[in-house]
């Protein structure tokens, strides 16, 4: 026998009245981790994917949609560019590096994007297997592509018009995988990626037919797979560039002179973003808030069921001092009780909130494009932890201070 | 073995009961009679340490009980003071074994659970080792508070009322166990009671009512 122990055994005593208050505790810990998990993720996700980039150039419309389109690939694009205008636009001496996005097709719901190899540098992302593309309609994917839809290096496959997989095939030219990138934990996971030029080819439905033939025969190398913008006519598009200035004197002055001088819009990712945080935040912190009003309850509810158990465990306590426990032994009998309840439940919180992270991300797929997982630990589930023992603490303070105080004789005399 | 020196102690509002000197010698049994109301359960605290008197000393061998830090008074009190009260005040979250544990863990002593069966034995509890407090009939429970007021071997075994609740047979009996298991154990037995039949068991008895 130990204070611990005895303390096990009072709390097991009263099986129902422990369940209550450790789910209560349970839940609130839950809220708030889900809360944790999903923010920090999000948040380390958000700024991976935008590192490098200064500046998101595209067709005109909400700068917040051309962000979440051209950097995480979440949103739809908000329209085209004119190659030409974006061409011009790179001859800027602000402009350290210019990297081309064209995006419209999908395979199997996963983008098909027509870029450079700036793009993966970008990323610093390395090949698993075979090669980066070079010719037209051949594409590299991302390890989350392979493994989902079981591609390998040689598979062919059409893909679709659109961002979803409901739409139509593209059924006239054909896409050859020539290599698997490594799980790099960015937007690249999940994309198809390939020359600017095979998206131009598949979408050219006025150079049908006659074509075909030539473009399946004989592979065309492309006019700028490594780096630089693609040679195209006059009515070609692109949908988005992605700027890195040569000095911060670019911030200033290029956004003013893209938005008012020409046809295009620019945006700023770090500003969208964190626009994008400070909209979600008021929504995170009721829900926040919402979790700590649950686990002041909770402490509450623990402090009023010792506080009650104590008036018939006054004898007990009484007993236990004639028996020879000093009152500071009580004082940590009480304690460990509530501490014992709220670690419990601490503990219950920690599983159900990975399991309800883990549960949601199974439902909802495009969780997956923005790298959520509940089998992750993230930074400051201990500082939750130790708060549940520090409520365990607070709610059995009152009541252990009062057992410290118990009066042997005059309980006992009170038969 | 216990003195009792220049002992004033007050109970109830304004009412004092001073004793100037007493003696109960090893193997003497002391009965403390008195209505209810007379002091003998403040009378009864004050020699099991557990009430500090307002003034004088009560000795146990050579030890001044109230010259104790309060730590070391709740170790000698577990240590060599076993208590009976008139209710079976057990711990009911508890199983008979994890009752008298605990006894043998709060003074201090090693927990041996040979020492736990033996006691039970000779009170013919032993069956009852794991049963929960509230499986017991109430005069089980009270022979367990007997057996746990003994486990630890105490020098003096003080108990308040134990025959109250009890019918003449059980009182009788109840008064020779622990009469019989003081003297097994040692121990001085005393007994504070306003019960008139149990009166003859006794060598020494101080009457609070004629004070």
């Amino acid at each position: 026998m130990n204070l611990f122990l005895l303390s096990w055994k009072y709390i097991k005593d009263k099986p129902l009245n422990t369940f209550l208050n450790v789910l209560l505790m349970g839940l609130g810990i839950a809220i708030i981790l889900v809360l944790l998990i999903l923010n920090s993720q999000l948040e380390e996700n958000l700024s991976k994917n935008k590192r490098g980039i200064d500046l998101v150039v595209g067709a005109k419309g909400s700068p917040l949609q051309l962000i979440l389109a051209n950097v995480y690939h979440i949103d739809f694009p908000t329209g085209n560019i004119k190659l030409d205008e974006a061409k011009a636009l790179t001859r800027n001496r602000q402009v350290k590096s210019a990297i081309p996005l064209a995006l419209g097709d999908n395979y199997q719901g996963f983008r098909i994007v027509g870029t450079n190899h700036d793009y993966v540098n970008l990323y610093e992302a390395t090949l698993s297997e075979g090669a980066l593309w070079k010719y037209n309609l051949e594409c590299t994917i991302g390890p989350n592509v392979a493994m989902q839809l079981g591609l390998k290096v040689g598979d062919v496959f059409f893909g679709a018009h659109g961002l979803s997989d409901t739409d139509l095939d593209h059924d006239e030219a054909s896409y050859k995988v020539v290599g698997i990138l490594e799980p790099s934990n960015t937007a690249l996971d999940n994309l198809i990626l390939t020359n600017i030029e095979s998206i131009w080819q598949v979408h050219d439905h006025s150079a049908e037919e006659g074509e075909e033939t030539e473009h399946s025969s004989e592979p065309v190398l492309g006019s700028a797979y490594e780096t630089g913008l693609p040679e195209g006519g006059a009515d070609t598009e692109i949908t988005a560039m992605l700027i890195q200035f040569r000095s911060a004197m670019g911030a200033v002055t290029m956004p003013r002179m893209i938005n008012s001088n020409t046809n295009m819009q620019a945006a700023s990712p770090a500003f969208e973003t964190q626009r994008l945080f400070s909209l979600m935040g008021i929504g995170v912190n009721m829900i926040k808030s919402f979790a700590y009003i649950i686990i002041v309850i909770a402490g509450l509810s623990i402090f009023i069921s010792l506080y009650n158990a104590l008036k018939d465990r006054k004898y007990d306590l009484a007993i236990m001092r004639s028996l020879g426990a000093s009152k500071s032994k009580l004082f940590v009998h009480v304690i460990f009780e509530g501490i014992i309840i709220t670690t419990i439940g601490g503990v219950l919180g920690f599983v159900l909130g990975h399991g309800l992270v883990e549960f949601l991300t199974g439902l909802y797929e495009k969780s997956d494009a923005i790298g959520i997982s509940g089998m992750v630990l993230v930074k400051g589930e201990f500082y939750v932890l130790l708060i549940s023992v520090g409520v365990g603490v607070l709610a059995s303070i009152l009541p252990a201070f009062s057992a410290y105080r118990t009066d042997i004789s005059k309980v006992l005399a009170q038969e | 073995m216990i003195t009792i020196e220049n002992l004033n102690f007050g109970y109830s509002e304004k009412r004092i009961l001073s004793i100037s000197h007493m003696e109960i010698k090893e193997k003497q049994h002391l009965m403390i009679l008195g209505k209810s109301g007379s002091g003998k359960t403040t009378l009864l605290h004050i020699l099991g340490g557990l009430l500090k008197p307002a003034e004088g000393k009560v000795l146990i061998d050579d030890t001044d009980l109230y010259q104790l830090s309060g730590t070391a008074m709740d170790k000698y009190r577990g240590q060599n003071i076993g208590l009976v009260f008139q209710k079976a005040h057990l711990i009911s979250a508890l199983t008979v074994k994890d009752n008298l544990l605990l006894a043998q863990y709060f003074s201090g002593i090693p927990q041996d659970k040979g020492r736990i069966k033996e006691v039970l034995d000779t009170l013919n509890l032993g069956e009852k080792l794991n049963s929960k407090v509230r499986q017991l009939s109430q005069g089980e429970q009270q022979r367990v508070t007997i057996a746990r007021a003994l486990l630890n071997k105490p020098r003096v075994l003080l108990a308040d009322e134990p025959t109250a609740s009890l019918d003449d047979d059980n009182a009788n009996s109840v008064i020779q166990l622990l009469k019989e298991q003081a003297e097994n154990n040692n121990a001085s037995l005393i007994i504070a009671t306003h019960d008139q039949r149990v009166k003859a068991v006794f060598d020494l008895q101080l009457n609070l009512n004629e004070q």
